[in-house]
């Protein structure tokens, strides 16, 4: 009796177990994913808040009046709002014309940097020509190595520009091509804009993984070569068209190096009168706080990105399905 | 016959070879011009003393190494910077490349807002330029503490002893750990903007190589029963190795840019005009440069998994 009663309380107690075993699994594994969903949001959203944190700051502070920037009880929401940190930086930016001429200048120096280093890459993708492997090497250095090392011969070089002696041929001296922006649309158009070689090398990678066939079919159909780049190649490009446009757009745009190298004109360039804003402020305006110089900086900070994120914000969803399916990852 | 031949004009594979050259010859005239140029000029320069003549021409001597020991015995600054800018490269570079990994890891995951997490972290690639990156840092002090200035100060001492005292607990570890790893790794709290900033577009790099990787392979590894774990390193780290030297590169050039080093460089040249030690400068760095690519690209090489 006793031992029957034993045996059948194990019997049950197994049975039970079995159901108790899958319940704890399941709730083990339910347990599992959901702390891991909960460290991945948490690490997600910290880190979301590292990057746009001082964003939001910015933003922010170029509402701020006077009083605000000063008293301690206001953080993030100011109390007294005021727009006159844009105004004073619109007109002291020049904002509207420079802007018009920045966004041409980088436009048109993206569109020359992006059928270039088309060009190239396909070049290298896709012939065969003797020293390619050499030749391949130098777009490699030139992705390496700093541009800062050849700064101030590429200085001399516009500063007493004379190609073979031609330009001292005609005109009886060398042109002086700084304060222009015509140096970097030179060495744009040649492939050695800024970081063409990278562009360079996206656009190899990517067509190098195209399938051939369907370049033989227009040869076969008797497109020349050229043609069949045109009309055959760049369509199929988009994904790597897209990445590199942006990059490009966005790098030109921020760029200060070459401008100052070059000494682009302010009228042109926004990122160096944005580096001037400030003495601006203080000489012309007479603000001399410097807290309060500060927010004149945000406000036009935050007119200088605007293009870009709009821009972003369009491009965004294809431009990061370009880059997973351009060349990067070759 | 070889009338005929000539008649018949170059053969396919020549002409093939001809239009590539078509192709390319924009890229190899600018980079003879540009950069072959250049360098010459400047190891030229760097090994003369350059007197201006009144005309405006240039007048080289041959000095030798001169320079170079100015360069590192007499000025006063270029040896604490250049070590300075490349000890920073080599500790951003090995925290950059494991950050991105990490953050591509967690982004590939499916989960809701993905696509507007992506794009957040790609935004310090719009606002990598100078002036926009200073004015960054100093939003940040602000939004720490408020926005008067006396609060940012109070703030900004109170960052090295937040609440807790973070040094007794790393004393502890301390006695667990060698201390230079400690060191290496509250370094690296410390430069987690920095880090984050830098890394956009080594995380889409790394994503898009995640998501290039076939899923059979994944089917696979379940079937055969490996874990997670597992599965990370015989399947996912192989796969994305290759890129690992690719944003490597990437990593070092970019924070080159920016170094302290450069801008020294810069201002040597153009502003004191001293065009010889200024060459020197560029020289020296980018052999720093190339010395650090070489050691991590070695290091990189010996885990990186081919397929072919």
């Amino acid at each position: 009796m006793n031992l029957i009663a034993k045996g059948k309380a194990l019997w049950g107690g197994a049975k039970n177990n079995t159901q108790l075993q899958n319940e704890k699994n399941r709730i083990i594994r339910s347990t599992k994913s959901f702390l891991m969903s909960a460290f991945r949001l948490v690490l997600i959203v910290g880190i979301s808040y590292v990057i746009i944190s001082p964003l939001l700051g910015i933003v922010v502070s170029s509402f701020f009046s006077n009083e605000d920037q000063y008293s301690p009880l206001v953080y993030m929401i100011p109390q007294t709002p005021t727009l006159e940190r844009y105004q004073l930086a619109l007109t002291r930016l020049d904002y509207f014309t420079v802007m018009g001429n920045n966004l041409l200048y980088v436009l048109s120096l993206s569109v020359i940097q992006l059928v270039i280093c088309a060009m190239v890459g396909y070049g290298f993708a896709r012939f065969k020509f003797p020293l390619k492997r050499i030749l391949f090497g130098c777009v490699i250095v030139m992705i390496i190595m700093p541009s800062h090392t050849i700064m101030y011969p590429l200085y001399t070089t516009f500063q007493k520009f004379d190609p073979l002696w031609l330009v001292s041929a005609f005109t009886g001296k060398a042109q002086n091509l700084l304060s222009t922006p015509v140096p970097m649309f030179l060495m744009t158009i040649l492939g050695t804009g800024l970081r063409a070689g990278l562009y360079i090398y996206i656009f190899n990678q990517f067509f190098r993984g195209l399938p051939k066939e369907i370049e033989e079919a227009s040869f076969v159909d008797g497109a020349g070569t050229f043609y069949t780049f045109v009309r055959v190649m760049i369509p199929n490009a988009v994904p790597s068209i897209i990445t590199v446009t942006l990059f490009s757009m966005v790098w030109q745009y921020n760029d200060l190096s070459y401008a100052n190298l070059f000494n682009v004109s302010n009228d042109i360039v926004m990122s160096k009168r944005l580096n001037t804003l400030q003495s601006t402020i203080a000489n012309v305006d007479r603000i001399v706080d410097p807290n309060i110089q500060q927010l004149y900086v945000f406000a036009g900070i935050v007119m200088m990105i605007l293009p870009m994120i709009i821009i972003y914000v369009f491009l965004q969803r294809r431009f990061i399905e370009g880059v997973e399916r351009s060349g990067i990852v070759g | 016959m070889t009338v005929t031949k000539k008649k018949r004009g170059p053969t396919l594979l020549q002409r093939r070879s001809i239009s590539g050259l078509l192709f390319c010859s924009p890229f190899i005239v600018g980079f003879l011009i540009y950069y072959v140029r250049s360098i010459f000029m400047t190891f030229q320069n760097a090994f003369s003393h350059i007197t201006m003549l009144e005309s405006g021409q240039e007048e080289l001597t041959f000095a030798g190494f001169s320079y170079f020991n100015d360069a590192f015995n007499i000025h006063p600054s270029f040896r604490q910077t250049l070590t300075s800018s490349m000890g920073d490269m080599a500790i951003d570079v090995p925290l950059i490349l494991f950050f991105s990994l990490f953050m591509a890891l967690m982004l590939n995951q499916k989960f809701r807002g993905r696509t507007v997490a992506r794009a957040i972290f790609f935004l310090p690639v719009l606002l990598n330029s100078p002036s926009i990156l200073t004015a960054l840092q100093t939003a940040q002090g602000t939004i720490l503490g408020g926005n008067s200035p006396v609060s940012t100060v109070v703030m900004d001492s109170m960052g090295t002893t937040t609440g807790v005292n973070m040094d007794f607990y790393l004393g502890l570890l301390g006695e667990a750990f060698p201390t230079w790893l400690l060191d290496y790794i509250t370094g690296a709290v410390g430069r987690i903007s920095t880090i984050v900033t830098s890394s956009g577009v080594q995380i889409i790099i790394f994503l898009a190589a995640l998501q290039s990787i076939s899923p059979s392979l994944y089917e696979v590894a379940k079937i055969e029963g490996a874990t997670p774990y597992e599965t990370f390193w015989k399947v996912t780290f192989p796969m994305v190795s290759p890129l690992l030297i690719t944003n490597m590169v990437y990593t070092v050039v970019d924070s080159f840019v920016n170094s302290d080093v450069l801008a020294l460089a810069y201002r040597t040249i153009f502003t004191e005009n001293n065009y010889s030690l200024g060459s020197v400068f560029s020289i020296v760095s980018m052999l720093g440069v190339f010395l650090i690519l070489g050691i991590y690209g070695f290091l990189a090489s010996r885990i990186t998994f081919y397929q072919d």
